[in-house]
């Protein structure tokens, strides 16, 4: 058993710390105080070459792996959790189905330009009335000569508005319910495809979530991705990769949040000791400190077997469960060590405890990841 | 570098020591690795005199040459035809070091029509000045002075050479050195002689300021140095010494590399090194905004604008305003550091001051060890409140 | 254009700290970096490659971990590294470790350009630059800025920042130049210059790959020698200033008055 990183890993690590400090996070809570999503920011994470990561070098990859890609992950959200998901998003829900269950033409012409960065990707699972309850799609998909007709409004969709290539479930087929499910690739500025309200968020404020709005919205038949029926087959397997992106988001907002509180601890004098002297508080940054490392874990492990070709659904269920609720805890006993200062938006604090309560909620709420969990022990 | 086995515990006070983590402790005796410099520290740090410092280096002339190597020479840097202030230091200390060594004090001046310096030169302390008139030398070149300094050295063979360690004393010393193929000692902060072999012991900061190291050049002449300037104070000029002047001619040489144009700084050049009050910050300020408090100070007092190598690179302020190590060495009658918490490289460059005032929320940050006064608080009130009291007070 | 880099792995001396206790070196946890204008140096290679073709090696002398900071230097984009490590070369001085990297360079072969990093952050001397120069007998500029590069084989213009401010040189190739700070900064290496880094050769020269008189090298061949190593001297007997920010500020403000910094008011 090993736990160490390459130094190929370590190298990648400290070269996403340098970009992130220097590209990310300086600008990192005046975009969230404005709710201002940044493309040159993810045209620099492009440059960089992160979004190449886990994808082949024929697709304009780096050849590298799932474990590399999710440190990158967590580097980001650590200097700014909207990055941090604007990446995970385009990268492990729209690029990685492209890949997993695409053409080689289809890869050809999407993956490419998701890998080196130059476009964004997004996935449309989500509606009004099919949340966790997937299944109930109301998106229709109808197959009319070399097209699909699609109509349907998809809501919370990350990067919408502002992704190029979009993964999209529809129902092709009511009558065989989830087997009735098939995926699509819909570029934006498909006739027919628009975008609705943008969503006013509590946290990750600088990332864009927006509805997308399908009205006769008329793509090739080789945009559907793997069969018809595919699709919900195709969305789960998305979200078990997407869950440990967001197991990596929230690891880097938990693991902020200590360095915050540990270096303000030890700054922050108050009878005239610094307050990490005190007990009430040094055994809080120890707890915080394990939470971190637990959830670091649980997150790398999971990217392990998923670069293994092991099953990792549950792992990315527990991961992203216990990564989330460490986040939310952490964050939020980071603001307690902070007293009002935590409480102001003068300091970072607040944001990150933001930030970190939708990592409990979106690409499954830790409900359904006790479901899948749950799922898999009492098989 | 030679460990002792047999006296060797094992006890790893060499290793803790070592600033290179050049020593590891093995079968209970300690080891050096190849990372090791032979600094000496840990020789220093052994209390079972097992280690031997220094080394086995036996090159160099036989003593008879070497000792046929007399006086100390400083370089005169010039500045707009004027004697640098580092050159007028050099030659207080060189003054002494000639003293003690009871020999003569030389000054070496290259330039274009400069003689009427020499008087300058003698009330500061020169017995002798080796003067090379040319029109060539009217403009430092690298080229054309190391070939006149090797010629110098070689005709008149001086036991120590001091040069300022301005841009030009570190262009031009190493080249030198390297083609006499002696002993150079950089940016050094003392000088002195060592009582036991009589040689100069050039005192330097090393790794970043954070340790000390002197140094010897035992088996080459001259021994050279470069010496940082503000290090040492210039003496009282006596402008009733006299001294020599050795008018030298040097072979003409034509230097490989061609002036076109000098550009002088457009904006307003911050002189750290002579201002008299500086207040500086540190990423204490916690924003580059908050810079405009010191700024604000500096400008109510009549000094100038320093920073910590954090907030330079940081990109705060720009790199001229750097005090440090690899910044600029200060030595003002007042020092204000504000939000600095004193990184040892920070320190070297400013605890030459007159009198340190230190505010800082961290009450165990290293620059109150510096300081001669101290405030724990948060600069963002202390400034305010300072300001207006000035105010007040000058109002 | 052929250019040569020299770099050296450094102790990251910004995250030093003296032991307040025992006045000692805590070097624990100090992670070794690229010396930092190693890397500016190394940004104005690659920048001058990026326009005029050519290659960049980069060069350093240290103990065998020294090749991290060259696989380093590949990952920012340099297309070879080689790294003279023997015990042969340990405990030199500028002086013999110019020597050394001289001799290196000549084993490199045909070069155009060198550049160095003004110099390192663990010994502060600059002085390994020109004394390497002098040893290959070429000319040197120190502080150099920005280059502008004519046509193949055409002198090149230099930049030169001094105390008092630019100088414009001209001169032919080759030429040793050492760089403070240049542009913008050097660049992050990106993903796929990682992935080659560390899939491409670092060459390793012992004293018996390269062409020197072994008598100059290492310890046995620097003219200076450490006589001792110590702490510095640390003051004592700060006096602290109690009370809020008012009224330390007003005792700030005494104390100016008395050293007369500032005017007794009216």
């Amino acid at each position: 058993m090993d736990f160490k990183l390459t130094a190929e890993q370590e190298m990648l690590r400290k070269t996403v710390q340098e970009f992130a400090a220097k590209e990310v996070a300086p600008t990192a809570a005046q975009r969230d105080e404005d709710e201002q999503f940044s493309r040159d920011i993810y045209n620099k994470v492009g440059a960089l070459g992160l979004t190449g990561i886990p994808f082949p070098e024929e697709y304009g990859g780096a050849g590298w792996d799932n474990l590399t890609y999710i440190i990158a992950v967590e580097e980001l959200s650590r200097a700014c959790a909207s990055t941090g998901i604007t990446f995970s998003a385009s990268i492990s829900l729209a690029a990685w189905p492209i890949l997993a269950y695409g053409t080689p033409e289809q890869k050809k012409q999407f993956l490419t330009p998701l890998a080196d960065g130059s476009k964004l990707g997004a996935f449309g699972l989500t509606e009004s009335g099919a949340g966790t309850d997937a299944a109930a799609q109301q998106t229709i998909a109808t197959a009319d000569g070399d097209n699909y007709i699609l109509n349907g409004v998809k809501t919370f969709i990350t990067n919408g508005g502002e992704a190029e290539i979009y993964v999209i479930m529809a129902m092709t087929d009511r009558s065989k319910g989830t087997r009735g499910i098939s995926a699509f690739i819909v570029e934006k500025d498909t006739p027919g495809f628009t975008f609705g309200a943008v969503e006013r968020k509590m946290g990750i404020r600088a990332s864009a979530t927006q509805e997308l709005i399908f009205r006769d919205c008329r793509i090739p038949k080789t945009n559907l991705l793997g069969r018809e029926g595919d699709g919900f087959k195709i969305a789960m397997a998305t979200l078990d990769g997407g869950r440990i992106g967001v197991a990596a988001q929230a690891l880097g907002i938990a693991q902020r949040a200590l360095d915050e509180a540990v270096k303000y601890a030890k700054e922050r004098r108050q009878f005239g000791k610094p307050i990490s002297s005190f007990q009430g508080i040094s055994f809080m940054l120890a707890d915080m400190a394990t939470q971190v490392e637990a959830a670091r874990l649980l997150t790398y492990r999971a990217a392990y077997q998923k670069d293994q070709g092991q099953p990792y659904s549950k792992e990315a269920a527990m991961a992203k469960m216990f990564a989330s609720d460490a986040a939310m805890q952490v964050t939020t006993n980071a603001v307690q060590v902070f007293g009002g200062y935590g409480y102001s938006r003068e300091y970072p604090v607040e944001r990150l405890m933001r930030d970190a309560k939708i990592t409990q909620i979106y690409e499954g709420t830790n409900q359904v990841q006790q479901m899948v969990v749950s799922a898999a022990i009492l098989r | 570098m030679k460990i002792n086995s047999e006296l060797c515990s094992g006890c790893g006070a060499c290793a803790a020591a070592c600033p290179f983590g050049a020593l590891v402790i093995k079968g209970n005796k300690a080891e050096k690795t190849d990372a090791c410099t032979d600094c000496g520290a840990c020789a220093s740090a052994c209390s079972f005199e097992a280690i031997q410092a220094g080394s086995g280096s036996d090159n160099g002339g036989d003593a008879h040459d070497l000792n046929s190597y007399k006086g100390v020479w400083v370089y005169l840097e010039l500045k707009d035809r004027q004697l640098r202030g580092v050159a007028l230091e050099l030659l207080a200390q060189g003054r002494k070091l000639a003293d003690e060594m009871g020999q003569e004090l030389a000054g070496v001046l290259l330039g274009d029509n400069v003689a009427d310096l020499a008087n300058e030169v003698f009330a500061n302390g020169a017995d002798r000045l080796y003067l090379v008139e040319d029109p060539c030398y009217g403009r430092y070149d690298a080229d054309q002075y190391t070939a006149a300094m090797t010629e110098l050295i070689n005709t008149y063979r001086p036991a120590v050479i001091l040069l300022g360690a301005t841009h030009n004393g570190r262009d031009l010393a190493p080249r030198v050195a390297a083609r006499i193929k002696t002993g150079l000692t950089a940016d050094c902060t003392g000088l002195s002689i060592d009582t036991e072999t009589g040689l100069v012991a050039w005192t330097r900061p090393a790794f970043g300021g954070n340790i000390m190291a002197t140094i010897l050049c035992p088996n080459h002449r001259p021994q050279m140095g470069t010496v940082r300037p503000r290090v040492f104070k210039r003496a009282e000029p006596d402008c009733g010494r006299t001294g020599t002047i050795v008018r030298a001619k040097t072979k003409a040489t034509t230097s490989r590399v061609k002036w076109i144009k000098s550009i002088k700084s457009l904006k307003e050049s911050v002189n750290l090194e002579d201002a008299e009050i500086i207040v500086a910050g540190g990423r204490g300020m916690g924003k580059p905004e908050s810079f405009a408090l010191v700024s604000e100070l500096a400008e109510l007092l009549g000094g100038a604008v320093g920073a910590s190598r954090a907030v330079v690179d940081a990109g705060w302020m720009p790199a001229d305003h750097q005090v440090g190590q690899t910044g600029k060495t200060v030595a003002p009658r007042v020092y204000i550091a504000c939000g600095i918490s004193g990184a040892i490289q920070h320190l070297a460059g400013m605890q030459g001051s007159d009198v340190i005032v230190a505010i800082n929320r961290d009450a165990s940050a290293p620059i109150f060890t510096v300081a001669h006064y101290g405030i724990v608080g948060d600069v963002n009130e202390v400034l305010p409140a300072l300001i207006n009291e000035i105010r007040c007070a000058t109002a | 254009m052929k250019i040569v880099v020299c770099v050296k792995q450094v102790p990251d001396t910004t995250e030093v700290k003296i032991d307040p206790k025992t006045n000692t070196l805590m070097r624990q946890g100090v992670p070794s970096i690229v010396n930092p204008h190693d890397k500016h140096a190394l940004e104005m290679a690659l920048s001058l490659r990026d326009q005029l073709g050519g290659s960049v090696t980069v060069l350093s002398m240290g103990p065998m971990q020294s090749q991290e900071a060259l696989r380093e230097c590949l990952a920012m984009g340099a297309d070879h590294a080689v790294l003279l490590s023997d015990r042969a070369f340990g405990g030199a001085d500028t002086l013999a470790t110019s020597y050394t990297l001289a001799a290196g360079i000549r084993k490199i072969g045909e070069f155009d350009l060198i550049i160095c990093g003004k110099q390192a952050i663990d010994g502060d001397t600059a002085q390994v630059g020109p004394e390497m120069a002098e040893h290959l007998g070429i000319p040197h500029i120190t502080y150099a800025s920005q280059v502008e590069a004519g046509a193949d084989g055409a002198p090149v213009r230099v930049h030169r920042d001094g105390e008092e401010g630019t100088e414009i040189l001209e001169v032919k190739l080759p030429v040793l130049l050492t760089v403070t700070h240049y542009g913008d900064g050097p660049r992050l290496p990106v993903v796929k210059g990682i992935r080659r880094a560390f899939r491409a050769e670092v060459d390793v020269w012992s004293v018996n790959d390269v062409e020197v008189d072994r008598n100059v090298l290492g310890l046995k061949g620097s003219p200076t020698q450490v006589r001792r190593i110590f702490s510095p001297d640390k003051r004592c007997g700060c006096e602290m200033i109690p009370g809020d920010a008012c009224a330390a500020a007003s005792v700030v403000a005494t104390k100016l008055r008395e050293l007369r910094i500032i005017g007794v008011g009216s």
